[in-house]
């Protein structure tokens, strides 16, 4: 048993850093850039936490994992049982211990980080997950009996894994239609292996598999069936939509549509689903710019920065409207990318693609902004600064300023409501939708936003839709699903 | 998961596929089109469903070989199980119009042919334009012959038809005829401005379906993007037709050739060994 520490001793303790592949290394291969404590660091780390009597952390996580109760389990090095209790309410630790942005979450409120840095709860997550990846015993959540309902879940990110997870714990028969060959959705066809390792999200869809859910990949529901054909003609009880934020957005400025303009799904799909960086060993081939511009500040636009970099790529440029301060980038996200040479050139938007007469991108004209009063975000709005323009030599621009729901299934599904995005309007509570059977969550609900929220948006349905059952149940005296 | 029942080349380089995959079969819609990757290290190509039998639960693709994908499809033996998901894009807008002119141009054939039989079904007068550089190279004649009231091939040898391009008998059938109610148009690129710079004088509704560049074919990527007069507009799911008085038929044809280094290179490569392989055959033979 580790030696209890006083609360001053504990203090004491620096934050970990995470163990990282060297920068310049790293920016020429796809393997991933952090490497995960060891042991003696996460017990450690550990050690820091004051085991507070009325944590916060629980309440800034979104799935609300007991994560006091988790970390004085590995303090004391039962690494097992620290994987067991972020279990019951995380079932995808391994991927938000790499995904979540905890600067803004758990340890944003974390009490240790009002004097000094806090908690590295996200790492402690990582460690705890890999043990099981490494050959740790697996504990498989115990499924319920089975309740004989059946329930379709549209789309295989991670509200649509969360949800059928829970679903199948609680004894329901769960299919998960994907529309692309590969489940995991943007696990997969967005966030690059550099910072979640595919084999992980194949792992955690394994497990899913053998707790009895079935993926149907090449399914595209709206167009194979609709919502209404799935509950009617297919049987299934309930719907859960969870089809994310799969609609790129452009700028509308004059040139973007010359050879060499991408959004960032179509370059981050052709790298990462498509395996385009080892063309010819895989067919699609995906464009290496020289100079690269990427366009937006977020999670997309890092991955697509240091995705070019690995490409080969000689010089690559984030343009942002805003500073640093407003980047919407995970903080490790941005510190890395910084780490790997790319040159941010913050208040400067693009006002036009340049190109010549075959079409092909040469540069893009941009415009340099200053920051004025708050908008609707709260965030301060940028304001073009007349007269500031210059043009930046380019021979690739990506576009990765946003996505908004694909409207494939909400345009097919007859009396679901939307709201003006095209979101749909879900119950806060339930997620379910205008239409009773029918419930929806992450991106698909939010706009796009982030994994973990996805995911506790997929926990809530997965809930909303065992009591909608209970209550089916219920109106037929007698008589279960599984009696009929 | 769809499975090949049977190929058969029915020209030179065009294959007929027919897959069993019954839930697409059942859906399917004229003008409509599937995603195909046949394996792990492929790529995914969009083809339209040149046909399809509900009853059976199966779907037939008439392919061109003329890039790797293309080439290796052709190797598939009948039981293979390739990936197939659809039906996508939007369905053609079938109504009775009157007279309806169908021009396919090469490929273009193939797609065509779904949307002619959907035009007939509807009761529309259908006077089919088929052209090819030479005859063998004019598919479908049999089956476009069966859903159409009259028939005007075209090759550019003479070989077939009258010697000449499809644009040039569109232009003597309006000369002669009068304007028809609607034009459809499907081939080359080149081809589809061509008919439509010819109609839009004459104000006939030109309708033409787009094979562009495209990775999931389901508005995720936005690879297939298309200007449409002052829009941009996405192949996969607002498409694949459109008026073709409005595409931008430039913009569309220097975006075909985004990668046509690296489908040169593939291609080369694929020959290569296909080639060596065939060599070593011959010599244990």
């Amino acid at each position: 048993m580790a030696e209890k520490l006083k609360p001053a001793e504990r203090l004491k303790i620096p934050r970990h850093p995470m163990p990282a592949q060297d920068p310049v290394e790293r920016r020429s291969n796809f393997s991933e850039v952090a490497l995960g404590y060891t042991p003696e660091m996460a017990m450690e780390e550990a050690q820091r936490c004051l085991e507070c009597k009325k944590p916060h952390c629980i309440d800034g996580c979104p799935v609300g994992i007991d994560i006091p109760a988790f970390i004085v389990e590995v303090r004391e090095g039962r690494f097992d049982k620290a994987l067991e209790i972020i279990k019951q309410t995380n079932t995808l630790p391994a991927i938000c211990g790499r995904v979540c942005p905890q600067e803004d979450q758990c340890e944003q409120v974390c009490v240790v980080g009002n004097k000094y840095k806090p908690v590295a709860i996200g790492r402690l997550e990582r460690f705890v997950a890999d043990i099981e990846l490494t050959g740790g015993t697996v504990s498989m959540p115990a499924a319920a009996e089975k309740t004989g309902y059946k329930v379709a879940i549209i789309g295989s990110g991670p509200a649509g894994l969360a949800c059928a997870a829970e679903l199948a714990r609680m004894g329901h028969d769960v299919t998960i239609f994907e529309a692309l060959h590969k489940p995991g959705g943007v696990l997969v066809y967005g966030i690059p292996e550099f910072r979640l390792p595919k084999s992980i999200v194949q792992y955690e869809i394994d497990n899913l598999k053998k707790m009895g859910v079935e993926i149907r990949c090449n399914y595209v529901i709206g167009k194979i069936a609709t919502v209404r054909e799935l509950m009617e003609e297919w049987g299934y009880d309930a719907v859960f939509i969870g089809t994310g934020a799969g609609l790129p957005y452009f700028m509308g400025i004059p040139g973007e549509n010359y050879i060499g303009v991408l959004s960032a799904n179509e370059f981050l799909t052709r790298v990462n689903l498509m395996k385009g960086y080892n063309f010819p060993e895989y067919d699609t081939p995906v464009q290496v710019g020289r100079r690269v511009a990427v366009v937006g500040s977020g999670n997309v636009a890092m991955d697509c920065l240091r995705t070019a970099m690995r490409l080969g790529s000689e010089h690559v440029i984030c343009l942002y409207r805003r500073t640093r301060a407003e980047s919407p980038a995970r903080l490790e996200e941005l510190e890395h990318a910084e780490e790997e040479g790319i040159d941010f050139r913050w208040l400067t938007s693009p006002v036009e693609v340049l190109g010549n007469d075959d079409g092909m991108v040469t540069g893009v004209r941009v415009i340099k902004m200053e920051l004025g009063e708050p908008d609707a975000s709260g965030r301060r709005r940028p304001v073009p600064i007349e007269g500031s323009e210059y043009e930046i030599e380019v021979d690739e621009v990506i576009m990765a300023i946003g996505q908004g729901p694909n409207p494939l299934v909400t345009q097919t599904t007859e009396g679901l409501e939307l709201n003006r995005w095209g979101n749909i309007v879900a119950d806060e509570e339930t997620m379910a939708t205008s239409i009773p059977g029918v419930f929806a969550g992450g991106d698909i609900v939010t706009g796009a936003a982030t994994v973990i929220l996805a995911m506790g948006a997929g926990k809530k349905a997965a809930c909303g839709i065992d009591g909608f059952l209970r209550k089916k149940r219920e109106a037929v005296p007698g008589a279960s699903a599984a009696a009929v | 998961m769809a499975t090949l029942i049977s190929k058969e080349t029915i020209a030179p380089q065009f294959t007929r596929y027919v897959l069993e995959c019954e839930p697409i079969a059942r859906k399917h819609r004229a003008g409509q089109f599937v995603m195909v990757l046949i394996h792990d290290h492929g790529e995914r190509i969009p083809l339209t469903i040149a046909d399809s039998d509900a009853e059976a639960g199966t779907i037939t693709l008439v392919v061109q070989a003329v890039g790797k994908t293309t080439m290796e499809m052709e190797l598939l033996e009948p039981g293979a199980e390739i990936q197939v998901a659809g039906p996508l894009g939007t369905p053609t807008h079938v109504e009775r119009v009157g007279t309806c002119v169908c021009i396919g141009g090469g490929a273009g054939i193939a797609p065509l042919y779904p949307i002619a039989k959907a035009m007939k079904n509807a009761e529309n007068h259908i006077i089919s334009i088929l052209g090819g550089r030479t005859k063998e190279l004019v598919i479908m004649r049999e089956e476009m012959e069966a859903v159409s009231d009259e028939m005007i091939y075209t090759t550019d040898d003479g070989s077939f038809g009258r010697k000449g391009l499809v644009t040039h008998a569109l232009n003597d059938l309006i000369e002669e005829r009068g304007k028809p109610d609607m034009v459809i148009a499907i081939g080359p690129a080149i081809m589809m401005k061509f008919v439509a710079e010819m109609t839009r004088p004459h104000e006939i509704p030109t309708i033409v379906s787009l094979n562009s560049i495209m990775i999931d074919g389901t508005g995720m990527c936005g690879g297939c993007r298309v200007g449409l007069g002052t829009e941009t507009k996405f192949v996969c799911v607002d498409g694949p037709e459109f008026d073709g008085h409005k595409v931008d038929f430039d913009l569309l044809m220097k975006r075909q050739r985004t990668f046509v280094e690296q489908e040169e290179e593939a291609r080369r490569r694929f020959e290569e060994q296909h080639r060596c392989r065939a060599m070593e055959g011959a010599e244990v033979s």
